[in-house]
């Protein structure tokens, strides 16, 4: 008796880990709600949707292993349990070509899961597959420090340049970027280790000091999406929180121009500033 | 279990083991504190380990209570530690709280619990020596671990050399990524906290290092006449790997200590740079100078830190090997692929180091390569899964406290080992790098695996040291209240994971996208505690069967191996008897004998037909044909 109850132990675990998995996108455990598609906890990038892929790919393949494993263990606890008293256990030292069929199965699906995953990595990160436009006009270098974001933009009309230059526009925690398209930024981090995680948009990339990391991503709607720090960078790593704006081409625009004038904006008004003009 | 034949041969030897004991009486302080008895210093290890499994533990309950409850006052300690934030966990002590259940739970308890307790107490009873090797030397590698405990405790106070008080630590994580921590100011408060911490991870390595240099010596010279490599048990061949594993990846880890040391000490000229890069500007300070390079760090740290995952694991993995075949009543199934297999995982474990750093910036080319490598040191794991069940099939399974906790070595190691596939995998990676998924998949393989593993290991070497057995009922109570609170607490973090929850968050719900989780976290915390409180239960047992517990003779669970034929505990020495070995150790339910299921490595083989026909008189050993 005692021991059907250790078999159901271990077989009842499993089933509830499974079921806790199933019922978890409904009880809104799972990937972060797309802030542009409401009722979707899908990605909000095209990448992303293809790193989500990968992801329930994984799954089904894990899923399926730990159910099978898990109803083999459930089964020679069973046949264990139910072995008769003083009688003796096989005696087996193991199969040759049992382990040549577990050991080959397994490889070939391990490295089928390695190497379907080439691709996307090869388009996130290595620098000849990023989409060209993006790479020629990075939006916007993001400096990461204890315990902010800060966003230099070139000037409307210029292209952004390695160094500060006099007519960049700043801001800090907000982050605009126009929708529907690839846009690139440069990462950089002003102290120490930092990550730029953009959950939504399946994005993570370390900010590491002494280093200007390029990173692209494309948002396909507009909307507000998550930007956090995912790198421990000390004590209040946690309240680290940014957001970023995808807008339309004209509505970026326009906030990169009411940007310029809020940062150019002296306090003066209009037909006095002449003191002022070798400032401009 | 037909065990009576064995342990009454045993009762007659453990006087003449008492007799020989006698010329050798030594002082309490010899016995007991100084002591170069493999077995006294494995014993040591374990109380050590054990205490420090509570202080780990404690400390994730602070963890715990934040996220459980973020900001509220902390019950019990709260008002001791922190009467002027009105018992609040402020977010500093929060990095110190994480950052240290970390480094106690790995450099004191896992570890040294392993490769220290278990491998001291067991390598020589198993190999059929007298002691190890270097008995002083051993020795010293469990006093080395006193100054590490004293410099970790040194690095909880820390704060109070640099005015912070008790409220701050180091606060950089276990895997102490500069700048974070090699800038003195980029964490206040953590100066001298950070620097003993460093101290006490090298004098943690020094200990490591010289029970690894024993223990290879050891299980290469010292085993008894017959014990050849490939009958050796499963769990020396364990040790003996893990021991390759911390002599190769070690030097590696305290060569970065020291780097790291001098780039945080600023006096009699030292100030080096080798993790600092220049022009850095750390909470308004001056900036930087130098032209080193963060990702340094993280290489040297991770080509140590990863293969010690599998130091962490492996000799779990052995022994369970050995525990599960014993109670399975059943050979090992695949000997030699389980030794080939641990073989591959230490190998392969030296050139996957990269799949900690997937998103940092490395050469994209790397995480391709260290990619397909963890893949493939997946399959290694699969093959001793498969053969763990395969060894169980047939099996005339006892349900006890060993079996049961070896069989929850197995099911959460597959738990671990498949989690892992999604983080071996780079572009899922990208998501899942740095959230609680990962804080699931390793609480699955360190805590679901190794110690199960090490709760069986108890149990089932216990009689061995104290010659008596451990009390099955609490046994179990214990495995289930531990089982239950362990999969309450862990497995709805991998759906924190998937939630994006980033790891070492004081607060996550200020975020948006994280604020339903915390009745999830409440939950988690609940369970953690149920798991923590049912820890108790273990030392209970623990001291009242080392005094009260029944006794038992040499060999209480009909096992095979060289150990069991030494007297329940061993007298100094080991071996009344000098052992022979004459075959692997996992011929249980062997047709060679038939009143019994087991046949001792140490059973003289059945002599041939034609000599029992000449013969008259009884041949030695207790094996007939």
């Amino acid at each position: 008796m005692e021991k059907k109850f250790w078999v159901a132990l271990f077989i009842v675990w499993p089933i509830v880990a499974v079921v806790l998995c199933a019922i978890a996108p409904s009880m809104g455990w799972w990937f972060p709600p797309n802030p542009a598609e409401p009722g979707s906890t899908g990605s909000a990038s095209e990448l992303g949707h293809r790193i989500d892929d990968l992801f329930y790919m994984i799954l089904v393949i894990t899923t399926v292993t730990f159910i099978l494993t898990h109803i083999a263990i459930a089964l020679v606890m069973w046949r264990g349990a139910n072995a008769k008293e003083g009688q003796k256990a096989w005696f087996t030292h193991g199969s040759h070509s049992l382990e040549v069929i577990w050991t080959i199965v397994p490889a070939v699906i391990l490295l089928f899961i390695a190497f379907v995953q080439l691709d996307v990595w090869a388009e996130f990160r290595v620098i000849s597959t990023f989409p060209e436009d993006a790479k020629k006009a990075p939006v916007a270098e993001v400096t990461a420090r204890q315990f902010e974001w800060r966003i230099r933009y070139p000037a409307p009309g210029k292209v952004l340049q390695d160094t500060p230059q006099p007519d960049d526009i700043y801001m800090v925690n907000e982050l605009h970027v126009p929708s529907g398209k690839p846009v690139m930024i440069y990462l950089q981090t002003q102290d120490v280790q930092h990550a730029f995680f953009m959950p939504e948009l399946r994005v993570k990339q370390d900010a590491v000091p002494g280093l200007r990391i390029p990173v692209w991503f494309e948002a396909e709607k507009s909307a507000k999406y998550t930007l956090v720090c995912a790198e421990l960078c000390g004590w209040g790593h946690y309240k680290m929180g940014a957001n970023v704006i995808a807008e339309s081409d004209e509505s970026f625009d326009a906030y990169i121009r009411k940007l310029q004038e809020e940062q150019n904006y002296d306090g003066v008004v209009a037909d006095s500033d002449s003191e002022d003009d070798d400032e401009v | 279990m037909a065990t009576v034949d064995a342990t009454a041969v045993g009762h007659g030897h453990d006087e003449h083991a008492h007799e020989h004991d006698d010329h050798h009486e030594l002082s309490f302080f010899r016995t007991y504190i100084w002591s170069t008895d493999h077995k006294m210093i494995g014993i040591q290890f374990v109380v050590t380990t054990l205490f420090m499994l509570f202080v780990g533990g404690a400390l994730a309950l602070g963890v715990r209570w934040q996220l459980a409850f973020p900001n509220q006052a902390m019950p019990i300690v709260g008002n001791l530690l922190f009467a002027n934030q009105g018992g609040q966990i402020s977010p500093e002590f929060y990095t110190m709280l994480f950052t240290m259940h970390a480094s106690v739970m790995i450099f004191l308890v896992i570890i040294p619990i392993l490769a220290g307790a278990f491998g001291n107490f067991l390598i020589p009873l198993q190999i059929g020596a007298d002691d190890m090797a270097f008995p002083t030397l051993n020795a010293l590698s469990y006093w080395f671990m006193w100054p590490a405990i004293f410099c970790f405790f040194m690095s909880f106070v820390g704060g109070i050399f640099d005015g912070g008080g008790l409220t701050a630590g180091p606060a950089s994580g276990w895997t102490s990524y500069p700048a974070l921590s090699a800038i003195r100011s980029a964490a206040p408060g953590s100066g001298s906290a950070q620097t003993f911490w460093l101290l006490g991870l090298t004098f943690v390595g020094v200990s490591s290092m010289m029970g690894s240099v024993n223990y290879m010596t050891t299980i290469i010279n010292m085993r008894a006449p017959g014990m050849t490599l490939f009958r050796m048990p499963l769990t020396i061949w364990s040790m003996f790997i893990t021991a390759i594993l911390q002599a190769f990846a070690l030097p590696v880890l305290t060569a970065a200590g020291f780097m790291m040391l001098f780039d945080r000490l600023d006096f009699g000229g030292i100030h080096s740079c080798f993790f600092v890069p220049a022009g850095l500007v750390v909470n308004n300070a001056e900036p930087t100078v130098g032209g080193g390079q963060t990702l340094l760090w993280q290489h040297l740290f991770w080509f140590y830190s990863h293969p010690a995952v599998y130091i962490m694991l492996l000799p779990a993995m052995g022994m369970v090997s050995d525990m599960l075949s014993c109670m399975s009543r059943k050979p090992i199934f695949g000997y030699k692929p389980m030794v080939y297999s641990m073989a591959a995982i230490a190998g392969l474990g030296f050139i996957v180091w990269g799949h900690h750093m997937f998103t940092s910036g490395m050469n994209p080319a790397l995480g391709m390569t260290f990619m397909t490598s963890t893949m493939m040191i997946a399959l290694p794991s699969a093959i001793k899964t498969f053969n763990w069940i395969g060894t169980m099939w047939g099996g005339n399974l006892q349900f006890n406290t060993v079996m049961l906790n070896c069989v929850a070595f197995v099911s959460m190691f597959v738990v671990g080992g498949l989690s892992g596939i999604f983080m071996a995998a780079v572009p899922v990676d990208i998501y899942f790098h740095d959230t609680y998924f990962i804080v699931a998949h390793f609480h699955y393989v360190l805590f679901g695996a190794t110690l199960f593993g090490v709760f069986g290991g108890i149990t089932f070497w216990f009689p061995k040291a104290c010659g008596r057995m451990m009390n099955e009922k609490i046994g179990k109570l214990h495995f289930l209240l531990s089982f239950i609170g362990f999969n309450g607490a862990f497995f709805p973090m991998h759906l924190l994971g998937i939630s994006g929850m980033p790891r070492r968050y004081a607060n996550p719900y200020l975020h948006p996208y994280l604020s339903h989780l915390l009745d999830m976290n409440r939950f988690i915390t609940f369970s953690a505690i149920l798991m923590g409180f049912a820890q108790f239960l273990l030392i209970g047992n623990i001291l009242y069967s080392w005094f009260k517990g029944k006794k038992c003779g040499r060999n209480p669970w009909g096992a095979n191996g060289l150990e069991w034929s030494a007297p329940s505990p061993p007298g100094h020495g080991n071996f009344d008897i000098p052992p022979v070995c004459y075959r692997g150790p996992h011929e249980y339910s062997s047709p060679l004998v038939e009143d019994r299921d087991f046949l001792m490595q140490t059973d003289p083989p059945p002599p041939p037909k034609e000599m029992i026909a000449d013969a008259d008189s009884s041949v030695g050993g207790s094996v007939t044909a």
